[in-house]
């Protein structure tokens, strides 16, 4: 009864072994089934929801629709958003409080999305890039809004 | 190496160290083994190199900031993480999810499911040494991938279950997408069984490896697959049903020999399940809002909230102590890598050095969800 047994076991590991190894044979000669990319000479792209890095839109007159309100300096975990504003005077005479600069610490940031949705205006969006990598941490501090760009008009 | 060089016990047995930089132990974690021979005496495993307080930081976040870092923590099912933190918040605010939202919850999380029970397939094939379900099991996880990618914007921390239910409506394409990928994931899953199930091989380095008994594992604090390889039930989505799991139909797989290859079926039947999940729900997604309106400033009551659900590796629990103020006053996060692990000295012990990455393997260790 043992050597039945032995050839039992050898014949069903045989078995097995081989089924898996003819799965492999079948990708080995089916290249259409292969999905690499060759990621340098040929680039992914990306979804129009994916969430690369924060940016400011600016249209054709470079404006922007940021009022300086902080909510998403307020939204933000990691302290990402750092908001400096001037007061600027208005053609009445008042004083307004307008953006100046829109400091962005990419190397903070962790794509969460939840200063986006704090934004009452829809000022800043994100942006489907990936490739971020510089060689100095300095460089991932941005400044957003376009140099000479104020608000559009409209937006309060 | 001279002989007193290696270090030993006063027993003259030996003391290895694995990690804390290893490729078996999947991150950053350090076991500390007492060996005679090639048998373990004892694992003792260290832990902290990851650790980032992360309950800590919760307590400076608000209520809404705080459920991004839940992602951070078990990355594979940063869904699920997500889903905890937030049902913990609306329990504390009452608030009323939208049918719509707890569909897309549900979907999300099977999805994720179905992700990190893929990548821990290829992972623990090339635990035993088998190198090619690696490249097979992330070619379905990629789709995976690029259907979060399309709805939630990210592919691993998406932070899209917020407070009131989910952050964006689905993407158009999602319907289309899931429905293409659960059927062709379907004729996978037979692939994979051909592939690693039925290996001899892979049978004789499972079988009776790593046997733990139902009462030592439930005295252990071991959840999710683990648990349930010893014929327990322990499935949250049952006993304590969220977001209208109760509705549906799914069966919650149960192994009884406890030992690795049980955790093994019982992770393969899950996938089966998640999928029939899918299936029942992707024709049914009601029409509506897909997130509950909410204040723009969330304050939680005075008082202490507690939400359970079931992650890929098990109960995952948000424990939200709240002063009444704009952050809460401690949040703790039960997470089961932690207790999971806990039973590696007891399934090691008497075992053969080879098989201590297969049984670890099989518990399914995320090294950031131990040490958060």
């Amino acid at each position: 009864m043992f050597i039945v047994d032995y050839i039992k076991t050898v014949y069903s590991t045989c078995k097995s072994l081989l089924s898996g190894m003819r799965l492999t044979g079948y990708y080995f000669f089916h290249h259409k089934e292969i999905i690499t990319e060759q990621y340098p000479d040929v680039k992914a792209v990306m979804a129009e929801r994916f969430r690369g890095e924060v940016v400011m839109t600016h249209d054709e007159k470079n404006e922007h629709r940021c009022t300086g309100c902080t909510a998403c300096e307020l939204a933000c975990p990691n302290a990402t958003i750092k908001i400096v504003t001037k007061q600027e005077l208005q053609p009445d005479g008042k004083k307004k409080k307008a953006l100046e600069t829109f400091v962005y610490h990419l190397e903070l940031c962790t794509m969460c999305n939840l200063c986006i949705v704090a934004c009452p205006t829809d000022a800043i969006k994100m942006a489907q890039t990936f490739e971020h990598s510089v060689y100095d941490r300095s460089q991932l501090t941005k400044k957003l809004n376009a140099p000479g760009s104020k608000l559009m008009e409209g937006v309060e | 190496m001279q002989y007193e060089e290696i270090a030993t016990t006063e027993e003259g047995n030996l003391v290895i160290n694995v990690g804390p930089q290893h490729p078996a132990t999947h991150g950053v974690m350090h076991l500390v083994i007492t060996m005679n021979g090639e048998t373990i005496l004892n694992v003792e495993p260290h832990l902290g190199y990851i650790h980032r307080s992360i309950e800590k930081m919760c307590e400076s976040l608000s209520y809404r900031q705080f459920i991004y870092s839940t992602s951070r923590m078990d990355y594979l099912s940063s869904h699920i993480n997500n889903h905890g933190c937030a049902l913990a918040v609306e329990k504390g605010l009452q608030i009323e999810v939208p049918e719509r939202a707890k569909v897309i919850r549900i979907l999300m999380d099977e999805l994720t499911r179905i992700a990190s029970h893929v990548l821990w397939w290829g992972a623990m094939a090339m635990d035993v040494g088998a190198l090619t379900p690696f490249f097979h099991a992330f070619r379905e996880r990629e789709l995976i991938n690029d259907i979060m990618e399309e709805t939630c914007g990210a592919r691993l921390t998406m932070n899209y279950m917020v407070p009131g239910g989910v952050m964006t409506d689905l993407h158009p394409n999602f319907v289309k997408k899931v429905k293409e990928f659960v059927a062709f994931f379907r004729t996978k899953i037979d692939e994979y069984d051909t592939l690693v199930t039925y290996n001899v091989i892979f049978q004789e380095r499972m079988k009776n490896v790593g046997v733990i008994s139902a009462a030592d594992a439930v005295s252990f604090g071991c959840t999710g697959p683990v648990l349930r390889a010893c014929g327990v039930k322990s499935d949250i989505r049952k006993l304590a049903p969220y977001d209208g799991y109760e509705k549906l139909n799914f069966e919650e797989p149960l192994e009884t020999a406890g030992d690795s290859y049980a955790r093994y079926l019982v992770r393969m039947r899950e996938l089966r399940e998640s999928l029939s999940i899918i299936d029942q729900l992707i024709d049914n997604i009601p029409e509506g809002d897909f997130q509950a309106k909410t204040k723009a400033v969330l304050k939680l009551p005075k008082g202490e909230f507690y939400s359970r659900v079931e992650t890929a590796r098990g109960e995952f629990g948000v424990y939200i102590i709240s002063e009444g103020g704009l952050t809460p006053y401690r949040i703790h996060f039960r997470s089961p890598g932690f207790a999971n692990l806990s039973c590696l000295n007891h399934i090691a012990k008497g075992q053969k050095i080879g098989d201590l990455v297969a049984m670890m393997g099989t518990l399914d260790l995320v090294i950031p969800d131990i040490d958060r």
